[in-house]
């Protein structure tokens, strides 16, 4: 196998790698970019842990082979601030942290298109983000109050 | 491995017709990209289709809709007059996955894959779907009901892309689909059924029930013979000639044909109180 020559733009800066062709998106961003945030929880598409953004829409970065990323944009949890992980710090939206690279990519997206929940739930839109601990409440809660800050409750996740 | 991304149709499809055996078309990964790592990629060689210009289109016309090879679920459900016109198609979109799979995965992705558990082909089967094959020797449309031949077999040939699905427009006075699964959300189907009715009669499709996406002939018979049911057991007995129940890892053959049943029986059971008649 010959080496991918991959250039895109990394959370808004421009990348130049050599990547093994059968490379995943989650492989190139963890082990050649050092953006750990991002984690492979099941490796299928099903968890959601590995969510980025890619040309501005949420993916599961592990079902992404990275030589269609060539040319295109992608922005991962390195790239929140803290006006989305703020509230969600406060709100017992993590526990363990192991779904939370995801959640904070779905909250800064769905803060971005605020419109998409016109035709859906948030909890439908946060269906592909499993939460093995929190019961999903707390996730729900924290997403509603970065979204809408009046919402934010605070008091329960304070200890958390 | 060896991936080929050429950026026109011409081009591709020249790729698929090599003598040396047709590389596996890819489009949104989220079937092909499961457990990558696992799977024996060395001499597998990919025909990228993320380049190929002219493939994403959704052309709505007043007769006919037609979806583009690379259209994903998420194209669909905000193309709002898409939407609107074949709400059907749009309820099946936000069935499949959850928006990280709705982003990425495609209509004819899903046809191409063959599952007989996908929701797309569920929708578009009741809608009369055809799909538009290519290949460097010609163009044919083929009916998607009857494109299955077999557990993730189909008339596809190798050299053949699939470049579009076409849908006619119809008024439809009845539209429903349902999908049961471990979870509501993000799952894949146990038991999956689509009706829909309008002067072409009925149609009903069933998947996760058999070896692929089927159409439910027999009932459709019954049902526009203007046939009613009195329990689930008739419907039942109605759909052991259409559908072959299989037991899998996500369910059982009975639990399967119990489900298809009562889902359809009650569905039907409502719309003749709401309507006075089916």
């Amino acid at each position: 196998m010959t080496d991918l020559d991959l250039s895109f733009m990394l959370n808004g800066k421009p990348v130049r790698l050599h990547v093994r062709p059968d490379a995943r998106l989650l492989d190139v961003l963890r082990y050649d970019c050092g953006c750990t945030g991002a984690k492979e929880g099941c490796g299928e598409g099903e968890c959601g842990a590995c969510t980025v953004l890619l040309d501005g829409l949420p993916v599961n970065s592990c079902l992404v082979p990275a030589f269609q990323v060539a040319g295109r944009s992608v922005e991962t949890v390195e790239a929140v601030g803290p006006e989305v992980t703020g509230p969600l710090n406060r709100t017992g939206t993590a526990q363990c942290g192991a779904c939370s690279p995801g959640i904070v990519v779905m909250t800064r997206w769905l803060r971005e298109h605020p419109e998409v929940l016109q035709d859906a739930t948030l909890r439908q839109f946060m269906s592909g983000n499993l939460c093995r601990c929190t019961g999903y409440d707390s996730v729900i809660a924290g997403v509603a109050s970065v979204l809408d800050p009046k919402e934010a409750t605070g008091g329960e996740g304070a200890s958390a | 491995m060896k991936v080929l991304q050429p950026d026109n149709l011409a081009d591709a499809l020249q790729l698929l017709a090599e003598p040396d055996g047709a590389p596996v078309p890819i489009a949104g990964g989220t079937d092909l990209c499961v457990h990558w790592p696992a799977r024996d990629l060395d001499n597998t060689r990919f025909l990228d289709l993320s380049r190929v210009a002219g493939l994403s289109r959704l052309t709505l016309t007043d007769n006919a809709l037609e979806i583009g090879a690379r259209t994903t679920y998420w194209d669909l459900i905000c193309a709002a007059d898409v939407a609107k016109a074949f709400p059907l198609l749009a309820q099946a979109a936000r069935l499949v996955g959850a928006i990280q799979i709705q982003t990425r995965g495609t209509w004819a992705g899903n046809i191409a894959n063959g599952s007989p558990a996908a929701d797309g082909v569920l929708a578009l089967m009741v809608c009369d779907a055809s799909i538009v094959l290519q290949s460097v020797r010609e163009t044919r449309e083929a009916p998607l009901d009857g494109f299955f031949t077999g557990y993730k077999q189909s008339v596809r040939r190798p050299d053949e892309l699939i470049v579009a699905i076409r849908l006619p427009r119809r008024a439809y006075t009845f539209e429903w689909l349902a999908k049961v699964g471990a979870r509501r959300a993000q799952a894949i189907s146990k038991v999956g059924v689509a009706m829909t009715r309008s002067e072409n009669g009925w149609r009903v499709a069933a998947n996760s029930v058999a070896p692929f996406v089927c159409r439910c002939r027999a009932l459709e018979a019954a049902l526009n013979a203007g046939r009613t049911f009195t329990s689930p057991q008739n419907v039942r007995s109605l759909l052991s000639a259409d559908v072959a129940a299989i037991t899998d890892l996500r369910s059982t053959a009975e639990y399967r044909e119990r489900v298809l049943s009562r889902l359809i029986f009650y569905r039907l059971a409502e719309l003749d109180r709401s309507s006075g008649h089916v």
